[in-house]
């Protein structure tokens, strides 16, 4: 479903051409939830860019859903997209849309009918806890309320893979076992979560796998036992 | 229609920039407006100058007549010529008289030679057609001289010429102004919204979707500006009218859609252009 091959990536305004990925080959499986962790510049983010495809391998190959690096068009880009959800340490949400607008959104500009957006959008703030902030705006939200809209809007188009980097780097105890827990319904019920993160707290309170990088290499993944046992579809 | 809604949404949000755009998209079409009116009028000018571009055969005295109407169908067989026509030496001397009016006592007693006056078609009026007709017409043994103000119509079209390059380099010179300032303007917009946009793409919009409100909004700027070039183009022409007591010409209708809908296109050339490269790049 996901599969890294050899991929090594350099981006080309990198100083002195180091490479922020170095040889990385991994799977995630279906419904597999995965933590990556690493110190900060390890290539976390690297990953998950590759992954929704915002940037390309210097060699190797990413596939995801049947896209794979090597032959992926540029328009055929927001067709993957619309089948990720993506989340970040700074939520991303518009000032000036309230919490369903900003969710409604996501469903506008990939040409959802219009008829078709406002259950869609409730449904996805209830499943996130936020029904009842719909009409609030970001500015009105505390952080971890604000990431159940930024987690509402990556759910609202029934993604198979929930990308979250650094969900949590932003919130307090409370709100990251908050969305967390999101992390885990939303795995139970079947999509795949890649998650970039700090907290090795959290990584160590669940039994999901874990890979761990390190100056763009992988230094440990707990699925490595003895050998790569998820593979992709 | 959500993309309608977005670029009159973007008027909205920054009417001020908005207006500024408006305004100087105008300005570049009101110069070029100008430049395009004195070019339309030097043209007319022109035109009307060379309708009476004529050349004159003087005949040898005492050709007889047959000769010289024979002479008039063969020249007016030219593909050149318009019509030819005989002027008499009585028919000369009274042209003269009526020309000259109080002077006419000159001619009394003096005879004016008779001659062949030979008007050629439009679009064969340049100096290099006029003498090849003179030359041809020079021909006849009874044709003593040939007149047809060589200078003045070789310097006719000198002007017609630099001024046609002129509009030409002008044009274009404020056109790629006016694209320039339009993109400018359009690639604040979008840097106003790069968040939403960036949004847009982590959801799966496609760069046409994400596109295309900056290319209404575009154009819509280059029809208002457009369409406000040509109400001060207007007001110029009618203040000059009115200071200078010029006979100026306005544009046509078709010419004045035209003007708009190169309007529209700057405006798009130049929203295309700053969107595009905001999209590559990101
Ligand atoms: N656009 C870029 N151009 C050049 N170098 C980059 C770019 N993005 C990342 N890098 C470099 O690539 C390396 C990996 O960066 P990456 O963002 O993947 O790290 P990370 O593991 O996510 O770190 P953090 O935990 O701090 O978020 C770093 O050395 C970084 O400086
Ligand atoms: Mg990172």
């Amino acid at each position: 479903m996901v599969r890294f091959q050899k991929v090594t990536k350099i981006y080309p305004r990198a100083a002195g051409g180091a490479a922020a990925l170095r040889d990385v080959t991994f799977g995630v499986a279906k419904g597999e939830f995965v933590f990556l962790t690493g110190p900060s510049g390890a290539g976390k983010s690297t990953i998950l860019k590759l992954l929704y495809m915002d940037e390309r391998p210097s060699s190797g190959e990413v596939r995801v859903s049947g896209f794979s690096s090597r032959d992926v068009k540029r328009r055929e880009i927001p067709e993957l997209r619309r089948k990720l959800g993506i989340i970040f340490q700074d939520f991303q949400l518009l000032e000036d849309r309230t919490a369903e607008g900003n969710v409604a959104f996501a469903l506008e500009v990939i040409g959802t009918p219009k008829s078709a957006i406002p259950n869609k959008v409730s449904r996805a703030l209830t499943q996130v806890g936020l029904a009842s902030k719909a009409r609030a705006y970001p500015g009105e939200l505390s952080g971890g309320e604000q990431q159940r809209v930024a987690f509402a809007r990556a759910l609202v188009n029934d993604p198979f893979v929930l990308i979250a980097d650094e969900p949590t780097g932003n919130l307090d105890e409370r709100a990251t076992r908050g969305i967390f827990q999101l992390l885990r319904e939303v795995n139970a019920a079947g999509t795949a979560v890649l998650m970039a993160t700090h907290n090795l707290e959290l990584v160590r309170s669940s039994d999901y796998r874990c890979i761990e990088l390190n100056h763009g290499e992988i230094v440990f993944d707990s699925a490595e036992v003895p050998a790569i046992s998820v593979e992709m579809d | 229609m959500v993309s309608i809604q977005t670029a009159l949404a973007a008027f909205k949000r920054s009417p001020l920039l908005s207006a500024l755009s408006i305004t100087t998209i105008a300005f570049s079409l009101f110069a070029f407006g100008l430049f395009g009116l004195v070019a339309l009028n030097i043209r007319d000018a022109l035109q009307r100058v060379e309708e009476r571009v004529e050349i004159r055969a003087f005949v040898a005295d005492g050709t007889p007549i047959e000769q010289i109407t024979a002479a008039s169908d063969e020249i007016a067989k030219y593909p050149e010529v318009l019509k030819v026509e005989i002027v008499t030496q009585d028919q000369a001397l009274a042209r003269a008289r009526k020309e000259l009016g109080e002077f006419s006592d000159v001619f009394d007693g003096q005879f004016l030679p008779s001659s062949l006056d030979v008007k050629l078609k439009a679009g064969f009026r340049d100096p290099k057609t006029v003498r090849k007709v003179v030359d041809r017409v020079k021909g006849y043994d009874f044709v003593d001289d040939v007149r047809y103000g060589e200078e003045w119509i070789a310097q006719l079209y000198r002007l017609r010429n630099i001024a046609g390059a002129a509009g030409i380099a002008l044009g274009l010179a404020f056109a790629a102004v006016a694209i320039i300032i339009i993109g400018a303007t359009i690639r604040m917009a979008v840097l106003a919204r790069s968040r939403e946009i960036s949004i847009m793409r982590l959801v799966g919009a496609t760069d046409g979707f994400i596109r295309r409100p900056f290319l209404i909004e575009g154009s819509i700027k280059g029809v208002l500006g457009g369409l406000l070039a040509l109400v001060l183009t207007y007001l110029a022409m009618r203040v000059l009218d009115q200071y200078l007591h010029f006979q100026t010409a306005f544009f046509d209708r078709r010419l004045a859609t035209l003007g708009v809908v190169f309007g529209a296109l700057m405006g798009l050339l130049g929203s295309a252009v700053s969107v595009g490269r905001h999209l590559r790049r990101v």
